[in-house]
């Protein structure tokens, strides 16, 4: 009978120290894993968001890094590959508040002062694009070089495509 | 007259002369077989000083290599001079006769004790008896012999070490007159534009005599310059700068290298170009949006605008009358050459022949225009005659641009590409004669040739 009193007794001693020890941590992991689920979601979404907003940055930046626009022989009409570039470059004239100089040149063929003036042309072509994106007149200046300034002074195809251009620049 | 064969010799004539290098040579490469022949007889040289001295140069040779540069005369070689007159009792009209040709110049340089030169020379035509130049020989002062009456040019100057050359070309231009009625323009000047990338202020811009002799840098430049232009009274010179970043017109003063901007606007300024009194200019601007005509009145610095046309309007050139301007414009949708009234603005076409036409400059008489003329591709020099309408391209090079045509109208200046290199090259109005100008150093481009110097 003793025997059976003391196994009693240990037994709900082991089951009461149980129950006691095992409700609280039950408690806590739920709480936590909650926690750490939305905190590991919020970081995750955050990630993302960083991630998208640093390749948007690289993006631009690429676009941006792309200042001189290239034209067709004897015209000053801007090709559609390169609308995407001048609106980078017009929001970031905005943005920054920084006056943009439009550089206009054309390929030596045909006579200096009548390529004069279609380099002009060229980077009025420039400045009205960006005008459409916001840019106030204000902040455009546009000079043209004609022939003069070749970025490549060879007497080739190849070399006249390459002077064939409007750049950029900022001040 | 010979039109069908054309004598393809290139003939590299030597510029090493004493005192001078010449910054462009002159490499004839078409030349014409039916060619005067000429003869030019080495002077004389006689010393009146103690020193016994050379002559900076061979004032005959000038006279022989202006006379061939025109591509009308074919000088004969020295070895082939039946003799070596310097005074007219010793020339012997049969031997000369019988060589065959059109003219004998022969003369003596004697040096004067204070170290100038006195030059005297004659022109005489073997064949003519008629005495020319009678007027210049004052009865009894000349010894009456029968070479004498074949005297078509008999002249004595002093010249200076300094105008030697100058002085020569004065000589080259009364013997080609004497011979073809036609006035000389030996002494004459070239402007152009160098451009040697290596150089820290790469652009330049040169004076050099016709011949490519005595280059004087006038202006030097880290940005591009363009389009110059002599003032009619050749002191002068008006063209494009980019010096302070964007294009602007200045005038500079040749002797004393004074400088003025004379047009600044907002857009760009260029295309100077002097009215035949020398009062006007007018320029291309685009300061109101897109580039026209304005005449500027230089004293006052007034503008008048004479275009008003959405279009390019550019590269004016006056009529020699002054009274009317053609210029380029492409209002038609490509360039073509346009003519303005300044009585009243009227404004007609005047090229109809070719898509793309530019760069026109009036011949001296006015009776026609030469330009830049596209075809196939290829940019040649064409000269369209005003009264007919009729059109002759005048070269093959296919890279042609800047014309400038000689105070004479007898040899067309221009600037093209040849051998991967940016040279000037000249032809004659006729498109017979032609040769080629390139710079010693870098690429030479834009050239202007002087009215007549005085």
């Amino acid at each position: 009978m003793k025997r059976s009193v003391q196994l009693l007794l240990a037994l709900t001693a082991a089951l009461t120290l149980a129950a006691c020890s095992t409700t609280k941590p039950e408690e806590e992991q739920v709480d936590t894993s909650a926690q750490d689920a939305a905190a590991q979601a919020e970081a995750e979404a955050l990630a993302r968001q960083r991630a998208a907003e640093e390749a948007e940055r690289q993006r631009i930046a690429a676009l941006l890094d792309n200042n001189v626009i290239y034209f067709d022989f004897d015209d000053d009409s801007i090709r559609s590959e390169y609308v995407e570039v001048l609106e980078a470059h017009a929001k970031y004239a905005q943005n920054s508040g920084k006056s943009v100089t439009l550089e206009g040149h054309a390929d030596e063929r045909g006579t200096p002062e009548y390529n004069l003036a279609l380099g002009e042309r060229r980077a009025k072509s420039v400045a009205q694009l960006m005008r459409t994106y916001g840019v106030s007149d204000s902040n455009i200046d546009v000079i043209s070089f004609g022939e003069e300034s070749p970025a490549n002074p060879g007497h080739t195809e190849a070399a006249w495509q390459e002077n064939r251009r409007v750049e950029i620049k900022y001040q | 007259m010979n039109y069908i064969f054309k004598t393809l010799a290139i003939i590299s004539i030597s510029l090493m002369a004493l005192a001078s290098k010449a910054e462009i040579q002159i490499y004839i490469t078409e030349g014409r077989s039916d060619a005067r022949p000429i003869a030019i007889v080495p002077f004389k040289f006689e010393s009146e000083s103690a020193v016994q001295g050379q002559p900076p140069f061979d004032f005959a040779k000038i006279i022989a290599d202006d006379l061939r540069r025109s591509g009308k005369f074919n000088p004969t070689e020295i070895s082939k001079l039946p003799q070596h007159p310097y005074s007219i009792d010793q020339v012997n009209l049969e031997q000369w006769r019988e060589l065959g040709v059109d003219g004998v110049v022969y003369g003596t340089v004697s040096q004067t004790a204070s170290g100038n030169y006195m030059v005297s020379y004659d022109l005489i035509d073997p064949f003519n008896d008629k005495a020319i130049f009678s007027a210049d020989i004052e009865e009894g002062s000349y010894p009456l012999i029968p070479s004498s009456s074949h005297l078509m040019v008999l002249k004595t100057k002093v010249v200076d070490n300094d105008n030697f050359r100058w002085g020569a070309h004065i000589a080259a231009d009364e013997i080609y007159e004497a011979l073809t009625g036609e006035r000389g323009a030996f002494a004459t000047q070239i402007a152009y534009v160098e451009v040697n990338r290596n150089d820290p202020r790469p652009y330049q811009l040169f004076v050099a005599d016709s011949d490519g002799f005595n280059a004087k840098r006038i202006f030097a430049s880290r940005s591009p310059i363009m389009s110059p232009t002599w003032s009619p009274d050749s002191s002068q010179l008006s063209y494009v700068t980019f010096e302070n970043g964007r294009s602007e017109i200045v005038i500079q003063d040749i002797a004393s290298g004074q400088r003025e901007i004379v047009a600044s606007y907002k857009g760009f300024n260029s295309a100077p170009a002097w009215s035949p009194d020398g009062s006007k200019m007018v320029v291309v601007l685009s300061k109101d949006g897109n580039p026209e005509l304005y005449l500027l009145e230089l004293a006052t610095k007034q503008l008048q605008r004479l275009t008003r046309h959405y279009a390019i309007d550019t590269e004016p050139s006056w009529a020699p009358d002054g009274k009317s301007l053609i210029f380029t414009s492409d209002r038609g949708g490509r360039p073509q050459i346009y003519r303005i009234r300044l009585a009243d603005k009227k404004v007609d076409r005047v090229t109809f022949e070719g898509i793309h036409n530019a760069g026109a400059e009036f011949t001296p008489d006015g009776k026609s225009i030469v330009m830049v003329h596209q075809a196939n591709g290829s940019y040649h020099i064409a000269a369209q005659d005003l009264a007919t309408g009729q059109l002759t391209v005048l070269t093959k090079t296919t890279l042609d641009e800047s014309l400038s045509i000689a105070p004479n109208g007898s040899m067309i200046i221009f600037s093209t590409v040849d051998g991967g290199q940016k040279v000037l090259s000249a032809v004659s109005m006729d498109g017979r004669f032609k040769a080629r100008l390139p710079a010693t150093v870098g690429e030479v481009k834009a050239p202007a040739w002087s009215p007549f110097i005085l």
